[in-house]
């Protein structure tokens, strides 16, 4: 596997999440977003590790233990506001600001 | 530890402790049982004095130089600051302590009949025990900080049994009033503790006394400031001028506390702690001009308001400043000896007088009581002939005042002429001494007069209380006759503890005392007078005593008094001495108003209400409600923007880090 490739896609992925994460109003999209960045990060672990080691493959399945349980809690939270809300609109989250 | 009875010693203090505790518990729980706290509160006490007779009559068979000290447990051990709690059992503290618990016995016993009737009789023997509790603390405590605890503890007790009916509002005033004079006092005795411990790096008697000689220069400034220091708590504590306008008021308080707390005791502690500290004074030649010379001033001073005074408690109560002015003429003077002698024929029959005024008081009380007429029970205008209705009081009172007198051989005589005669001894070598002699001739003569004035107007003359009342008049009862009995005894014969050798006496209580008085005495100019001179100087005492009691009989006339009410308001001098000089209203217009104004005006409305509440709370509040109103903008609540801060900042480290 080349390194520059890997690292180039998981850069790219990485930017989609973010720009997802920030221009998106959907929270469901929002999360997915996330989850796209958790994995270009979880690709340039697996693409590093050839080089410095068996460690970055080690750390990816931490990364998807804490990602599974992150979606668990995430999903439940955004279900738990739609019950009260009836939309996954992050415009209308907004109890904290004043008025 | 001695090994013998002397180690007992602290018995004395714990018996009145475990009485104050046990009579607390039933004030607090059962506040109408009466023959339970008798029991206790007396018990204890002659409980104590019993341990004070065994443990004085071992110590006198051992007599020992040095004091025995008891360490019981290390107190405050900071740094180089050692103090135990320790008490020291030496020829002084053992004399007060006899003292204290001897006639604080006959006073717990009278007040079993005098309280009789009052719904706080659990609460006053409370008072009353840890008051003699906190007095033996003071006279044997081994080192200043002990000292100090009995000190600011009896003045405790004091304010708390001056304001004890304190439903009326002049009697907790009187209180307060006791209470910030000694506070004052209080600064004074502080700061020489602390430059004591400065200068020489203990507050153990022992250790003081022996290092005093090679730390401090004699007659320096340090010394000089310790001991003035010192002397200003005495000055608080023992009613001397300028801190003395609380005793008279403190008569406010029951009686029998006037006579314990007020007269016999605990004002006689500064005396106990310049005798305590002889060594350092004699070191200080000019504080103990300055001590003698307030002595002999406030004797002077307080006599003078005597001569003009009503309430029969309040002539007392001036004696009393006066007389503690002998005391200090005496210590100051380096006549330790005569100082404590005073101190104890003094207590004897300052205590017959006061517990003898309370009897009158009680009667009078009653009398009033009966027809339900509220006339000042108090104002011997009201009183006169008393004599044909309590003549066991009248006649002990007239032992007492014959004694105060100065008429030989009462006890009082004795005592009042070796302090005057040590003064004017000590004005052969220094001559301002012999002004103070003269102003304790002057003092001895108003003595005597106005206390003939106060037995004349009591007891003798036509009655003036009343045609309805007069039937009602009674000696008091056995329990209260029975102690001023005794103390008419200890009157009689309290001269004999310190016959001078002048009538081949012994001189008892100069020889007892001597360990304790020997280091400070060797510093000072030893004058004796010749024998000629001597017995002059005792001729002249006798004959002003003399000129005083027989000059008030023939001058006042108690047939042309009229009661209270119709009396006229005195003219002229009369009425400067009426009012006390005035000095109360001077204090007044000097410290009380001005501080009343600087506090109600500047720290009060300035200071606490626009500087701190307005500038300092308010505004730190208001600044905080702007800081906020100027942040708001960025909280949005919109997660959006939260996430674009937060991808900016983190931008932001990106390239901060790696560029």
């Amino acid at each position: 596997m080349l390194l520059s490739p890997a690292l180039a896609i998981s850069a790219v992925l990485f930017t989609l999440g973010v720009a997802g994460v920030l221009f998106r109003r959907n929270a469901i999209v929002i999360f997915m977003c996330v989850e796209l960045m958790l994995n270009a990060v979880n690709l340039t672990f697996v693409a590093l590790a050839q080089v410095i080691g068996v460690g970055g493959q080690v750390f990816v399945l931490f990364v998807m233990a804490v990602a599974a349980a992150e979606a668990a809690v995430g999903l439940s939270i955004i279900l738990a506001v739609y019950r009260h809300k009836q939309s996954v609109s992050l415009q209308n989250m907004n109890l904290l600001k004043d008025g | 530890m001695t090994g013998t009875p002397v180690d007992l010693i602290w018995l004395a203090p714990a018996l009145a402790l475990l009485g104050f505790v046990l009579n607390g518990t039933l004030a607090l729980t059962r506040p109408n049982t009466k023959t339970l706290v008798s029991v206790i509160g007396a018990g204890v006490l002659l409980a104590a004095f019993a341990v004070a007779v065994v443990v004085f009559s071992n110590f006198r068979s051992l007599h020992p130089e040095d004091p025995v000290i008891y360490r019981y447990w290390s107190w405050i051990p900071v740094g180089t600051l050692q103090v135990d709690f320790a008490f020291q059992v030496d020829q002084l503290s053992l004399v007060m302590l006899l003292i204290v618990t001897g006639v604080g016995s006959l006073i717990h016993l009278f007040s079993i009949g005098y309280m009789k009737e009052d719904p706080g009789y659990a609460r006053y023997f409370a008072y009353l025990n840890l008051f003699v509790f906190f007095m033996l603390v003071l006279v044997l405590g081994a080192s200043f900080p002990v000292m100090f605890v009995g000190w600011e503890g009896v003045g405790l007790c004091s304010y708390l049994l001056i304001g004890f009916w304190f439903t009326d509002a002049a009697n907790a005033t009187a209180g307060r009033k006791a209470f910030i004079m000694n506070r004052i006092g209080d600064f004074g005795f502080m700061v020489a503790m602390f430059m004591i411990f400065w200068s020489m790096g203990s507050l153990d008697f022992a250790t003081v006394f022996e290092h005093a000689p090679t730390a401090l220069a004699p007659g320096g400034a340090a010394i000089t400031a310790i001991t003035l220091f010192l002397f200003l708590g005495c000055t608080g504590k023992s009613a001397q001028i300028p801190l003395y306008t609380w005793l008279p008021d403190a008569m406010a308080g029951p009686t029998p506390v006037s006579a314990l707390i007020h007269a016999a005791t605990m004002v006689t502690a500064g005396v106990y702690l310049v005798a305590r500290c002889n060594l350092l004074f004699a070191m200080a030649p000019v504080s103990s001009a300055v001590v003698a010379g307030v002595g002999a001033l406030t004797a002077l001073f307080a006599a003078t308001i005597a001569l003009k005074q009503w309430d029969i408690k309040r002539v007392l109560a001036y004696s009393t400043v006066s007389q503690l002015g002998y005391m200090f003429l005496a210590v100051g003077t380096g006549a330790m000896t005569a100082g404590i002698f005073h101190l104890a024929t003094h207590a004897f029959f300052k205590a017959l007088l006061f517990l003898g005024s309370g009897s009158v008081i009680f009667a009078m009380h009653r009398a009033y009581h009966h027809t339900h007429v509220h006339e000042d029970a108090q104002d011997m205008r009201n009183m006169g002939g008393l004599a044909r209705y309590m003549p066991w009081t009248a006649a002990l009172m007239w032992i007492a005042t014959l004694a105060i007198a100065g008429l030989p051989p009462l006890a009082g005589f004795f005592s009042k002429d070796e302090i005057l005669t040590a003064a004017h001894a000590r004005g052969h070598v220094q001559a301002i001494w012999l002004v103070f002699w003269g102003f304790g001739l002057v003092t001895a003569l108003l003595t005597a007069f106005y206390m003939t004035r106060l037995m004349l107007y009591t007891f003798h003359g036509p009655n003036r209380t009343g045609e309805a009342e007069r039937p009602h008049l009674h000696e008091a009862p056995w329990i209260m006759t029975g102690p001023l009995a005794v103390l008419g005894l200890l009157t009689l014969l309290g001269g004999l503890l310190n016959v001078p050798e002048l009538y081949r006496g012994s001189a008892w209580l100069h020889h007892w005392l001597e360990p304790v008085t020997a280091p400070g005495a060797a510093l000072i100019p030893d004058v004796h007078l010749s024998r000629s001179s001597e017995w002059l100087l005792v001729g002249i005492a006798v004959l002003t005593a003399v000129v005083g009691v027989v000059g008030a009989w023939r001058l006042l006339k108690p047939a042309e008094l009229v009661p209270a009410k119709q009396a006229p308001e005195e003219r002229g001098f009369a009425r400067i001495l009426r009012h006390k000089w005035y000095v109360d209203e001077i204090y007044d217009a000097l410290f009380v108003r001005p501080l009343m104004w600087l506090s109600r005006e500047i720290l009060w409305k300035r200071v606490d209400q626009q500087a701190i509440d307005g500038a300092a709370v308010n505004g730190a509040a208001r600044g905080a409600r702007a800081l906020g109103w100027a942040n708001r903008w960025l909280q949005t609540g919109q997660v959006g923007t939260y996430v674009a801060v937060f991808v900016v900042g983190v931008l932001l480290l990106l390239w901060r880090a790696l560029g």
